[in-house]
């Protein structure tokens, strides 16, 4: 087994996500993350699903992505193929905030976005290992609540879906 | 400007749609409204259920190679058409689905019949859209006409809210000519070609494994010309069943779990197996860790996801069929491979001696299936279509049926849906009055769908229904049998007196019991003009062999 990320280029069609996710659940393999935004071209969407899975299993998934109807290409890279960050919020109480805190803050370069009478709330941008990281630090401090993003992607092979589009590739 | 219900019929009839297959209800009465004034130009036909409608339909594309379209109303007449969407998407079935539904308004307030056809039919289409606007009407129609006929044929449905049938627009047909996303079709890479030729002039045991793509992509010629310069054996998939005729010197028999016995098992004994629009179902295969392990694997496919989904290939030649296999008889040097051939005929006398001197030869006891199918050959035109259903019948039916021309093989493969037969068979008869459509059907599976006889009925479309009585739902019985001790659990059937229902629908009706009965039965079915329903008693604890079963290796192929 892999993490492999998927980068997924679609037509902005209602469903177009529900069509994809299917391909998942229908053969029983769990989406780690997914995110799904608008592209660098107009109309066209770009979803971005992180899975663990074989090499056969990718293969196959992949395959059956560009099948259908309004996808118009589907990659997919290990790891090390691709630069990517998740984002995380941490909800924490303001009785918690003490120079020890303070000091990790410092430490993993989080910031704090927003300041309410009994909260704070930090951000800290990185791998899944470092917001995991910052997790299991805050959670002595009484950690109110916490959200992590699905990874966003870029692949380091050159291709260019314009070229594709333009039938150059 | 017109109205939107008004932009559906014209739309349809912009496609040339020869037929409608449907059933009227509240959210598509504008359709139905509109269509009162078209009749001239496209024939509706009120089945009797939605069921039956979307396999009419598809027997209707099966036979015509035209896209089957179905007209249904929401809620529970967009659910009946669930059944026919799957089975229509497994056996690559071009349809087109319009469905009613509840006005734009009131989406999601759980309106008098509203239901998500959308989630519902996603896994089940192609592609599928739901129409809001009258404007949206026309491109969406002309979009799903494309999708379903190009590349790896498929249902498709569009959703189309009330509001949208009574609002007015303007009608401009355009045809979809293109979808920048949508790339069915690509280049036949000639690396592969060369390759592909360069394992088949090698070979000393090379077999043909031929499917349905074959026929879904006019290239029965190309195959057949194909084999008549290569000179290699060449074996049928269930729905690839009349791709060659079975009189074609390289033809030698049909694979799966109730083929031939000397095609399965010489599967694991050729040295390069080349696979031509076929996708290496379970039924086909058997156990794939036990599957031609030996072979070199050629697969000329259409669907870029078939490649190594089942059975890994040495050289994929991606691309239509019509394209590849022409390149590929040009690369292929003229062969004759004599001493191959006889292993295969000397294993088809075993199978003779085995199986069908008992399926076809027997002169006493009771009545078997095989018996009937033989007597159709003797009868048939050329041409004749055979339209099955599920279960032993339709096994028995595929074996001994003489396939001799394409699109005259109808049946359930993918899915395995009993109550198939009947509406598919009055579609595929619709096609063409003179046409000979067989139908045979299981006592288990013509309840499904005998609603129907009532469509044949009005429309009096001339098919032959044949019900090979066994009492029992033999198939599962076969396997009670052979897998679980004999406890017949739930398979006995208590069935009503068939020729009777059949003559309340006005069908010329016959029974058969007797061995000497029979000949003169199928005589008269075949000559009647009319509908006519032939009924045959026959044995009820008979069982399909070969077989391969379950779990087991196409070499395990058993004959009793
Ligand atoms: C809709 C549906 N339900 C159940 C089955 C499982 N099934 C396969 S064959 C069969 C028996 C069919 O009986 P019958 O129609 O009498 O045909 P026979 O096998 O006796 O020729 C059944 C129940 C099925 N294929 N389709
Ligand atoms: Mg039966």
């Amino acid at each position: 087994m892999n993490r492999y990320t998927i980068l997924v280029y679609t037509e902005n069609f209602i469903g177009i996500l529900n069509r994809i996710t299917i391909i998942f659940t229908r053969r029983g393999i769990n989406i780690d993350a997914l995110t799904a935004s608008e592209s660098r071209l107009d109309g066209i969407h770009k979803i971005t699903i992180e899975v663990t899975v074989t090499d056969e299993q990718i293969i196959q998934l992949s395959k059956q992505i560009e099948k259908v109807v309004d996808v118009i290409k589907v990659y997919y890279f290990m790891d090390d193929e691709v630069v990517y960050q998740e984002i995380a919020l941490y909800k924490i109480p303001i009785e918690s905030l003490d120079p020890s805190l303070e000091k990790v803050i410092r430490q993993f370069n989080a910031h704090i976005i927003a300041a309410e009478k009994e909260f704070v709330v930090l951000e800290f941008t990185g791998h899944k290992e470092d917001t995991q990281a910052l997790l299991e630090i805050l959670k002595p401090f009484n950690l109110l609540e916490f959200s992590r993003s699905g990874r966003v992607a870029i692949a380091k092979p050159k291709f260019s879906i314009t070229d594709y589009l333009n039938n150059k590739t | 400007m017109v109205r939107g219900a008004d932009i559906v019929v014209r739309s349809l009839i912009a496609e040339n749609a020869e037929f409608i297959f449907g059933y009227p209800g509240g959210a598509i009465m504008p359709v139905y409204d509109a269509l009162y004034d078209y009749s001239d130009q496209i024939k509706h036909v009120l089945t009797r259920h939605e069921q039956g409608a979307i396999h009419a339909a598809q027997g209707y594309a099966r036979v015509s190679g035209n896209v089957g379209v179905v007209l249904a109303t929401s809620g529970p007449g967009a659910t009946n058409l669930i059944t026919g969407l799957a089975d229509a998407q497994i056996d690559s079935t071009p349809l087109v689905c319009i469905t009613g539904q509840v006005a734009a308004h009131l989406l999601g307030s759980d309106a008098f019949q509203e239901t998500d056809v959308i989630g519902l039919s996603m896994p089940g289409t192609k592609w599928n859209i739901q129409v809001r606007r009258v404007e949206d009407i026309a491109p969406a129609i002309a979009k799903a006409f494309f999708i379903a006929k190009t590349g790896r044929p498929g249902p498709v449905l569009v959703d189309i809210t009330k509001n949208a049938q009574v609002e007015f627009g303007e009608f401009l047909y355009q045809p979809c000519l293109g979808i920048r996303s949508f790339r069915p079709y690509v280049t036949i890479n000639p690396t592969a070609i060369a390759a592909a030729a360069q394992l088949i002039n090698d070979a000393k045991r090379p077999y043909v494994l031929y499917g349905q793509g074959v026929i879904l992509a006019n290239a029965e010629e190309e195959l057949k010309r194909f084999l008549d310069k290569s000179g290699i054996p060449a074996a049928s998939t269930l729905l690839g069943s009349g791709a060659l005729s079975q009189d074609h010197p390289s033809y030698v028999g049909k694979l799966g779990m109730h083929g031939n016995y000397a095609p399965n098992l010489l599967t694991n004994q050729c040295d390069v197996l080349i696979a031509i629009g076929m996708r290496f179902d379970d039924r086909v295969t058997g156990d794939l860790k036990r599957y031609a392990k030996q072979a070199q694997v050629v697969h000329l496919e259409l669907d870029p996801s078939e490649i190594d989904k089942n059975v890994k290939c040495a050289v994929p030649v991606l691309g239509d069929c019509k394209t590849s296999l022409p390149l590929l008889t040009d690369a292929v040097n003229s062969n004759t491979h004599h001493e191959w051939f006889q292993k295969f005929r000397e294993l088809d006398k075993e199978e003779k001696a085995a199986v069908m001197s008992y399926d076809l030869e027997s002169t006493h006891g009771g009545l078997h299936m095989g018996e009937v199918i033989q007597l159709i050959n003797q009868f048939k035109d050329e041409n004749a279509i055979l339209v099955t259903d599920v279960g032993q019948h339709q096994m028995i039916s595929w074996r001994y049926f003489h396939y001799k021309e394409s699109r005259t093989q109808v049946t359930s493969g993918g899915l395995g849906t009993m109550g198939f037969a009947l509406p598919a068979a009055l579609g595929a008869q619709l096609h063409d009055f003179k046409r000979q459509v067989i139908c045979v059907v299981g006592d288990g599976g013509i309840q499904m769908t005998i609603q129907e006889f009532g469509t044949i009925m009005q429309t009096k479309a001339p098919v032959k229904v044949v019900l090979l009585n066994n009492n029992y739902l033999g198939m599962v019985r076969q396997w009670q049998q052979l897998f679980f001790d004999k406890r017949y659990s739930f398979t006995e059937l208590e069935n009503p007196d068939f020729v009777k229902i059949a003559e309340a629908y006005k069908l010329k009706a016959v029974k058969v019991t007797e061995r000497h009965e029979l000949k003169e039965a199928v005589a008269q079915m075949i000559l009647h003009e009319g509908p006519f329903f032939l009924e045959v008693v026959v044995e009820k604890e008979d069982n399909v062999f070969p077989m391969i079963a379950t779990g087991c290796s196409v070499e395990e192929v058993r004959l009793s």
